[in-house]
C-alpha cells in the first residue's frame, strides 16, 4: 500500500533532525511515533522539521503532544521547525491543546 | 459560489481502514474544485471530512482492524449551504460520548471532534436508514 510520507533523520552532535514529507495522518502516525520516539528515548533532542509537510490532522498533532510529553519525562525537548502554512494552520486552530 | 453550482452532490464509498483516508481526501479535493469552492475553505472542509472519517474507522469500527465494510462520504450543495453525510455500518454512535476534551486536559486524543467542531456550523447524528447504522450529517454555509 503506497503511503502518503517519507522521512530522513539527521544527527548533529545530541541533536537529531527528523524531514518529515508528505501527509501526516492516523494511517502514518505509528510510523511517525516509531522514528522520532526512539531518538527521545536515546535523551536526544528531537527538531521536527515539518516544511514539506503538506497535511497533517489530529493524528499528527497528537504525535506532537506525546512526543513533547515524553521528552519531559526525559529531561529533553522537541521543537518544530520550519513550518509549513498546511500544519501551521492546523497548529493555530490546535494552539489551546499544546 | 456561483449560480451554477447550486443543487449538486456527489458520493463515493471507501473500505473502513486508516489506508482509504488519503482517498477520502483526495475525493473531496476533487468535489469541492468541481463546486469551485473558495481556495483557503476548501483544505478546511477536507480536514473536517478527514477527522469524520477517521471517527469511523477509530470508533465505529474500534477492533476491527479487518472489516471489509465500506463508508459512504456525500457531499451536496444546495443554495449556499454545503451538507456532508457520513453513512456506516459500524458499531452505533453514543451521542452523549462525541464531545471533544476539556480544555485543559493535554492529553492527545478527541482533537479530530474538535477541528470538525471549529470549522462547520453543524454536526448531527441522524439515525442510518437501512442497511446503515450511522449518518452523521456536517452542515457549513458559504458564504456568497
Amino acid at each position: 500500500m503506497l503511503k502518503t510520507m517519507k522521512y530522513k533523520v539527521t544527527d548533529n552532535e545530541n541533536v537529531s533532525t527528523v524531514f518529515l514529507t508528505g501527509e501526516i495522518d492516523m494511517d502514518v502516525a505509528d510510523e511517525v511515533r516509531e522514528i522520532v520516539f526512539p531518538l527521545i528515548d536515546a535523551g536526544k533532542e528531537v527538531h521536527l522539521n515539518l516544511k514539506d509537510v503538506l497535511y497533517m490532522d489530529s493524528s499528527g498533532i497528537s504525535i506532537i503532544i506525546e512526543s513533547n510529553q515524553r521528552a519531559r519525562e526525559k529531561n529533553t525537548k522537541v521543537e518544530l521547525k520550519e513550518v509549513s502554512q498546511p500544519v501551521e494552520k492546523v497548529l493555530a486552530m490546535a494552539r489551546k491543546f499544546l | 459560489m456561483s449560480l451554477e453550482n447550486f443543487n449538486q452532490s456527489e458520493k463515493k464509498d471507501f473500505l473502513v481502514s486508516s489506508a482509504s483516508l488519503k482517498d477520502v481526501r483526495a475525493f473531496s479535493r476533487d468535489v469541492f474544485e468541481k463546486f469551485k469552492i473558495d481556495e483557503e475553505l476548501r483544505e478546511e472542509l477536507v480536514l473536517a471530512i478527514a477527522e469524520a472519517a477517521q471517527n469511523i474507522v477509530k470508533h465505529a469500527y474500534k477492533d476491527m482492524p479487518d472489516t471489509q465494510d465500506k463508508m459512504v462520504v456525500r457531499i451536496s450543495c444546495s443554495d449556499d449551504v454545503l451538507e456532508i453525510s457520513f453513512f456506516d455500518k459500524g458499531k452505533p454512535v453514543e451521542k452523549n460520548k462525541v464531545k471533544h476534551r476539556a480544555i485543559d486536559d493535554i492529553k492527545p486524543g478527541g482533537l479530530g471532534t474538535f477541528f470538525i467542531q471549529q470549522i462547520m456550523d453543524s454536526i448531527n447524528f441522524e439515525p442510518g436508514k437501512e442497511p446503515w447504522i450511522n449518518n452523521l450529517v456536517l452542515t457549513k454555509k458559504l458564504k456568497n
